[in-house]
């Protein structure tokens, strides 16, 4: 009897051994709701890259990845609910994908010592590491993707925009009103006139803002949208005529979701990025044999490829490379969520590592620091072809302009430190 | 003319045409309260279900093929046919009609007597249940409907309004489809509920389901039919903002739009909805053209509430709402 007790003790054990090892990568995740459209191709992309990291490496340094994925339809509660329940699995980095819950869970995540990941959303004065030392958003924020946009009309216009009228088409939220700041310096700095247009949740009825444009004709509109009000708003430009070419999206009114009901209207669409597209990459031979092919793919496996599949892939991508930074600076393969911020504090990213990690041209090059969470805010620009129904980058990663964002980070994160009696780091 | 004359009158003919959207939209909600007083929370939600549905066997769909493929290890997806929309469309209208028997069968029939709030719960349990459903058949992708309506500016009323004002004004030849498929619908629906047997017997069941009871009226029969009639309204309600869109869950928040035009034109009266969808499109469209850059803007959603409840506080059973005198 003993035998028999101690035997299903030590099975225990080994089996639970295993479990607590795993390098732990929640994905808060929408797969509900409104916004499913975009977060399902996104959370495949993340959870697929890990399934390759096990099948293909064995894991991370040794340890097997493990993705505890928890729904939070796109809602704050939900999302701070889902951070709860999952912090205790040794959660490593959290990506919330979502400006609200972000904002939620910047306090949090720092009072419990997890660093949390904000790829291309969230506050972007996060960049100060020095204050926020526990969130990062490289490789670039909504200011990054609101000067790269400035700065592909700066270029369109032989570096001229003096006296050209720019309308930005927002989302009425914490997240559509961020670049506003921003673009208002940038239109002082450069002389063309900006008008804000913002449009209610969730966005299906914009017929007054497109009238709007109509009239005032503005050269150029940017928008930041998420969810139906980005289909809509294609279709109302189309509707009124309004060329293509000349409207720019930010990186979230950027993927095919967007621009397919509107059919061939949407041909010449444009929007920011800070990856590259499509499935044309080293990487994808491996995904196809370890993870596709062998039924191991996240979802249906019905939106490898897309540009938010790539989005979570690249996002996964990085938090794996950090955790091999962690593992390589404290010498262990199980590594702590104290490491994995370290890890993310030291990243480096090159265009060698990116070759060799079967992602050539990719994304942009960037290292991270104390001082500096955000990377080295390279933007590029991709262009939607209606007609083989496929994103293309039509610009290189290209440097935004730190001259005018430095200081407003500098600004904003300076207020929240003196809100929250935080003392700089560095 | 002056330059914002000109401008208010462009707002105000598509404030119109967006008020005839909205009241599609509550044209279901109104169907189901007027004869059975139930609030159907789920009207928003079977519109995105119609709209799913057609989409789905417009390209040959398999319904279920994600839990099937799941379960069997098979990687079907499609039949490999395409439906034509008309065709698709009755087929859609059979599905709901399936979906009012069974909503009938199995939720409402074993709910008859009971409060109105638990039957406007019960609607909302059905309203989670079909997005369920919906995203289980057919998958959350947002999928493109195409059924042949035309969109985009129309080139004649720009030129004609070019040649009067020396503006031409733009409207969506969607809008107008909409505006003339909803005429239509009412027409067809005020002669349904007026002329025709099964109407009087709607109408009947509306007054006093016990009353039409004893005359023989079947509830079953009569509560099946206004189920699948809101089915139909959905439908169309669905077709007409999937094509703006896209077919896509947000589609079901359309039913917010529909809120203030009910509280405006009455629970109970199908002119009243589309009078009260009227005057809130205008009435939202004009106030973001006059007041709304002063306000910062995006002023449309509240502006329709504060609109209702205005009119709510001089008559509370709205427009065209029955007066509820209730003795004690």
């Amino acid at each position: 009897m003993k035998t028999k007790l101690a035997t299903m003790a030590l099975g225990a054990v080994m089996a639970a051994g295993p479990v607590m090892a795993d390098l732990v990568f929640p994905s808060l995740s929408y797969r509900t709701g409104p916004y499913a459209a975009g977060g399902i191709p996104f959370a495949d992309g993340y959870a697929d890259y890990f399934t390759l990291l096990n099948e293909r490496d064995g894991g991370i340094g040794g340890v097997p990845a493990k993705v505890i994925e928890c729904e939070t339809g796109y809602n704050t509660e939900k999302g701070v609910e889902c951070y709860e329940s999952t912090k205790g699995e040794g959660a490593l980095v959290y990506q919330p994908l979502s400006t609200g819950i972000t904002y939620q869970l910047i306090p949090k995540t720092t009072a419990d010592g997890i660093p949390m990941h904000t790829m291309g959303y969230g506050r972007t004065s996060a960049k100060n590491g020095g204050v926020f030392s526990h969130t990062f958003n490289y490789p670039a924020n909504y200011w990054d993707g609101a000067s790269g946009a400035i700065n592909y009309l700066l270029e369109e216009n032989g570096g001229d925009l003096n006296g050209k009228k720019v309308a930005l088409v927002y989302h009425n939220s914490a997240y559509g009103k961020e670049p506003i700041r921003t673009l208002e310096e940038l239109s002082k700095k450069h002389g063309f006139e900006l008008v804000a247009l913002p449009v209610d949740h969730p966005g299906q009825e914009q017929k007054s803002q497109w009238l709007q444009i109509r009239r005032d004709k503005p050269d150029y509109v940017l928008m930041w949208g998420w969810g139906v009000m980005n289909q809509v708003a294609v279709q109302e430009a189309a509707n009124i005529r309004f060329p293509m070419e000349n409207f720019i999206g930010i990186w979230w009114s950027g993927s095919e979701n967007d621009v397919l009901p509107a059919g061939e209207a949407a041909n010449g669409y444009k929007a920011l990025t800070f990856h590259n597209v499509g499935s044309d990459f080293p990487l994808y031979d491996d995904l196809n044999k370890y993870v596709i092919d062998a039924g191991k793919a996240a979802g249906a496996g019905d939106q490898v490829g897309t540009v938010l599949y790539n989005r979570g892939l690249y996002a996964a991508m990085l938090a794996a490379e950090a955790a091999k930074k962690a593992q390589e600076i404290s010498g262990n393969a199980e590594i702590t969520p104290a490491d994995m911020r370290d890890g993310m504090e030291a990243l480096e990213i090159t265009e060698a590592k990116m070759s060799e990690l079967g992602l050539p041209n990719f994304g942009p090059t960037f290292s991270v620091s104390c001082e500096n969470h955000g990377g080295d805010a390279l933007v590029g620009v991709t262009q939607w072809d209606a007609a083989t129904k496929t994103w293309s980058l039509i610009s290189e990663f290209k440097p935004t302009d730190g001259d005018v964002i430095g200081p407003l980070i500098t600004e904003d994160s300076s207020a929240y430190a003196a809100e929250n009696n935080i003392d700089p780091r560095c | 003319m002056p330059e914002q004359l000109v401008f208010g009158m462009e707002v105000i003919l598509n404030g119109l045409m967006a008020g005839v959207l909205y009241a599609l939209v509550a044209l279901g909600f109104v169907l189901i309260y007027k004869a059975s007083g139930i609030f159907n929370y789920a009207q928003g939600v079977m519109a995105l279900f119609a709209a799913m549905t057609l989409v789905g066997i417009m390209n040959g769909q398999v319904p279920f093929s994600h839990l099937i493929n799941a379960i069997f290890g098979t990687h079907i997806h499609y039949f490999g046919w395409n439906v034509p929309a008309l065709f698709a469309i009755l087929l859609t209208m059979a599905v709901m009609v399936l979906l009012a028997w069974a909503v009938q069968r199995f939720v409402m029939r074993h709910l008859v007597g009971q409060e109105p709030i638990i039957l406007f719960m019960a609607t909302i349990g059905l309203a989670y249940f079909l997005e369920g459903v919906a995203d289980l058949m057919w998958g959350s992708e947002i999928k493109t409907l195409d059924v042949g309506l035309p969109q985009g500016i129309n080139l004649w009323i720009d030129e004609s309004t070019f040649n009067i004002f020396g503006y031409g004004f733009f409207i969506d030849n969607l809008d107008i489809v909409a505006t003339v498929i909803a005429a239509l619908l009412v027409a067809a629906l005020v002669a349904f509920s007026q002329y025709t047997k099964q109407g009087r017997a709607m109408r009947a069941v509306a007054d006093d389901h016990q009353a039409a009871l004893s005359v023989g009226i079947s509830l079953n029969f009569i509560w099946i039919m206004v189920w699948s009639v809101a089915g139909f309204v959905a439908l169309v309600a669905g077709i007409m903002w999937g094509t703006k869109s896209g077919v896509q869950f947000s589609l079901s928040l359309i039913a917010l739009k529909a809120l203030p035009v009910l509280m405006l034109g009455g629970f109970t009266s199908i002119p009243g909805a589309i009078v009260g969808g009227l005057i809130i499109g205008v009435g939202e469209k004009l106030f973001e053209f006059t007041l709304g850059p002063a306000l910062g803007g995006a002023t449309e959603n509240w502006f329709a509430y504060v609109l209702a409840l205005i009119f709510l506080v001089f008559r509370p059973q709205g427009l065209f709402g029955e007066k509820i005198i209730e003795r004690v």
